[in-house]
């Protein structure tokens, strides 16, 4: 084998284990994303069924409650503006509590449920998940311009 | 007082860092020896500035001094002293200080190691790592001060975060940091071989056990960082691909790769131009790690409270870090050769395949962390990656790599003929074989990931040891072989104690990731619950009291076949100061196996001493996956020792070589 044929081989090997890699990387990006989504587009149905995908928000105060067996819990998810119920089998954080953020991923369930494999709370006082944060201060800037329409439509009106 | 006088002495490292780096590196440049030499006494001026205002801060926090608000913030006058001394890199500023407190260390120890160099040499190296450590006192004082006052100061501290108040705290962040710091010597030497135009085979031999002995720390302190996850947060796992993990294990991947081809460097000359930027990168991703940590762009169980301008700094740093060393190297690599020869079927090849296997695998890790950010910043949405995505990729790139590791200590520098190989090789290859097709019935049934486990760490351990013997074997001429087998040089025993280290990795993960079990359960008093032949027992729950805790205690009896093993004391504690509970598990640990319960909560909450639910783990072999990360750290430590990296014998053969040059 000539030099040049050898080097020739190296080229065409090292590029078909890096197609590869590639081709591995991608597909496996592809059918491992998780989006996450806020309560109140789960309540739009821009939620994808049968998929996994993550939600977050506030606990609802006086919502949580245990199945009988004890380890199954339930409690809801709410952005101000929709709630969503989840279903947890599991120990869950120490730092989940009523009142505090939490984000929860799973797939929604037929009955409308979302069906948690992973519930995440926040850390220490200070901080909250990013992504349940984000989702809190979106429906609270919703909140606040459906409130200023409504307050200038009933200063138009009459 | 002390707090001023810290603070002032952290102002003063500065300007001492700044011109240090820039004098050294100028007068170096244009050979005016006056310059160069401020670089001694400027890395040790820097290191007692630094030093003095870390030791200052140290003292605020262990005379409860809550005037200082970042002692306020993460002490209490109730925490116990090993917490209030950890305790100083407990939150942001001052797990920075701790960070720039490690890089003054290392520049401090390139200075005293170094003295056999060329002084323009010695001047560059130390050059660049005073203005790393500029560029982040500059930031600590900008954006994370930790002697800022408060006013009124505090009567009393918020407390350290109670998941910190473990003696893991007191290792694993200094372990971790050596090892993410002392990548910035591989990378000053780098540059600085860059900067003279001179990567050759004395850069190589003096960089190789400084980049061990980061990689070293960096793999202890990965391993007593998987270790505390695994009995402090109670999920019984050792290793989530937490976007924070992997910025720690980009680097480490990264130097494993640095470190084969700066072995290939030495003794043959060549990937030169690659090696440089291996070092680049390695020291980059550092970099990138402590902004994906202090920055809290991501969710993970690291994540700070943050600010927005601290992230943009380390971001603007380290692109100038990075554009300025790549400028750099793009100007400076073409004109450097390209070394010896070699043939296709080389140890220098093998190696080289090691290196694209090492270094595309840390891609895949670093598109899987990053990419939920690309998708965030053009606001396509908020994603996730899981630990699915790097089980799918990830795991399958390691297998040829680890079939290559089997393969490459047989294997000759510039050429073998691949049937000499593929004869030695038959002996390991059978044992692999019969060990995949029946190790995995010790665990009960025959699966294909586990046999692939096993085949890979029989494969690399029978390797490693015949090989071993072999070499040792015919060195040995009329001496006993166990005398030849201790005369073999220190870094030949490093290599094959940390490959052995690799196959026992791997016999551990295979094993544990395939025939863990784990239960949630809720359980009174009297009620059992068994696992894998083993039987817990719940005996019921007593309130314990701790030194700046209360905690409700629950007592396990284990047993297996009706045997009685031991009592297990799961407890769950609440922190006076922060109310927050704190879950801490029993393992009984053992060569073979854990066993492992954790308490989640009363299923009344007004009741903690009724029903609880509890969570019952069966780990085999989960301990040989931390063994086998102390081996290769042990394999690092013996290399490093070797005989050739002593100084006296170092420099003359440096010299020799500047010679010829």
């Amino acid at each position: 084998m000539k030099k040049r044929h050898q080097r020739l081989f190296v080229i065409l090997g090292a590029l078909a284990v890096l197609g590869v890699i590639a081709a591995l990387v991608l597909s496996a990006l592809n059918s491992n994303l998780s989006f996450f989504h806020a309560p109140s587009e789960v309540a739009a149905g821009k939620a994808p069924k049968g998929r996994l995908f993550r939600v977050g928000g506030l606990v609802k105060v006086g919502s949580f409650a245990r199945e009988p067996d004890g380890v199954t819990s339930r409690f809801i998810l709410t952005d101000a503006s929709a709630e969503l119920t989840v279903r947890y089998k599991g120990v869950l954080p120490d730092l989940f509590s009523e009142g505090k953020g939490a984000v929860a991923q799973g797939k929604l369930a037929e009955d409308g449920v979302f069906t948690a494999q992973e519930v995440l709370a926040k850390h220490d006082e200070n901080y909250m998940p990013p992504e349940a944060a984000a989702a809190l201060q979106k429906s609270h800037a919703e909140g606040v311009r459906e409130l200023r329409a409504g307050e200038a439509a009933a200063v138009s009106a009459p | 007082m002390l707090t001023e006088i810290g603070h002032f002495s952290l102002i003063l490292a500065f300007p001492v860092a700044l011109f240090t780096g820039v004098f050294s590196l100028w007068g170096a440049q244009t050979g005016r020896l006056a310059w160069t030499s401020c670089a001694k006494s400027g890395a040790l001026a820097l290191f007692f500035t630094v030093g003095f205002a870390y030791l200052c801060l140290t003292l605020a926090f262990v005379n409860n001094d809550f005037s200082v608000r970042y002692v306020a913030w993460h002490s209490n006058s109730l925490l116990p002293l090993v917490y209030r001394i950890a305790g100083v890199w407990g939150g942001h500023e001052g797990s920075l200080l701790l960070w720039l407190l490690m890089l003054c260390g290392w520049t401090l120890a390139a200075r005293i190691f170094s003295r056999s160099l060329p002084d323009a040499l010695r001047a560059r190296i130390l050059g660049v790592l005073c203005l790393i450590a500029a560029g982040f006192l500059l930031f600590i004082l900008l954006t994370s001060n930790p002697f800022l006052r408060l006013f009124p100061g505090a009567a009393e501290g918020r407390d350290l975060n109670p998941m910190l108040q473990d003696p893991g705290l007191v290792v694993h962040p200094p372990l971790l940091y050596m090892g993410y710091v002392g990548f910035s010597v591989a990378y000053a030497f780098a540059i600085a071989a860059l900067l003279a135009g001179r990567l050759d085979a004395a850069w190589a031999r003096w960089s190789r056990p400084w980049t061990l002995a980061a990689w070293i720390f960096l793999t202890l302190g990965i391993a007593c960082g998987s270790w505390w996850a695994y009995y402090e947060l109670g999920w019984g796992g050792w290793w989530f691909w937490d976007p924070v993990e992997n910025a720690s294990f980009m680097p480490w991947l990264i130097g494993v790769a640095l470190l084969h081809s700066l072995a290939a460097t030495e003794k043959r000359g060549c990937f030169k131009n690659w090696t440089a930027f291996l070092a680049i990168l390695a020291f980059s991703l550092s970099l990138l790690g402590t902004f994906l940590v202090r920055s809290g762009v991501l969710t993970s169980v690291h994540a700070f409270a943050s600010d927005p301008a601290r992230g943009v700094f380390i971001l603007i740093f380290l692109a100038v870090v990075l554009g300025l060393s790549l400028l750099l190297f793009v100007w400076r690599a073409p004109s450097v050769g390209l070394g010896g020869r070699f043939a296709l079927f080389s140890r220098e090849s093998f190696l080289l395949a090691n290196n694209v296997l090492l270094a595309a695998a840390g891609g895949t890790v670093l598109l899987g962390t990053l990419y939920p950010l690309i998708v965030d910043a053009w606001n396509a949405g908020k994603i996730s990656v899981g630990p699915p995505y790097f089980e799918a990729v990830f795991v399958p790139m390691m297998w040829p790599l680890l079939f290559l590791l089997g393969v490459i200590p047989f294997v000759r520098w510039k050429e073998t003929l691949w049937k000499n190989t593929a004869s030695d090789l038959r002996l390991p290859f059978v044992a692999a074989l019969a060990a995949a097709a029946a190790l995995p019935f010790c665990y009960g049934a025959w699966n294909f990931p586990s046999a692939l486990g096993f085949f890979f760490a029989v494969w690399i351990f029978i390797g490693a040891k015949y090989q071993f013997l072999r070499q040792a074997s015919a060195a040995r001429g009329k001496e006993s072989l166990l005398r030849s087998c201790f005369r073999q040089p220190l870094s030949f025993w490093g290599m094959h104690l940390a490959h052995v280290g690799v196959a026992v990795f791997v016999a551990g993960v295979a094993v544990v990731s395939v025939f863990s079990e784990e239960k949630d359960v809720r359980m009174a008093a009297g009620d059992t619950v068994e696992i894998s032949g083993y039987t817990f027992r719940f005996l019921g729950m007593r309130e314990m009291p701790g030194v700046n805790y209360s905690a409700w205690q629950g007592e396990m009896e284990l047993s297996r076949q009706g045997r009685f093993l031991r009592r297990l004391f799961p407890e769950k504690r609440f922190y006076y100061s922060s109310a927050m509970p704190m879950t801490e598990a029993a393992i009984d640990s053992g060569f073979f196996r854990d066993v492992y319960v954790s308490l989640g909560e009363p299923l009344d909450r007004a009741r903690p001493d009724g029903e609880w639910v509890a969570r019952v783990y069966y780990k085999p072999l989960v301990n040989w996956i931390w063994g086998g990360c102390f081996l290769m750290a042990l394999g690092g430590i013996l290399a490093m020792l070797d005989r050739r990296y002593r100084r006296s014998r170092f420099s003359s053969s440096l010299r020799r070589e500047s010679g010829s040059c």
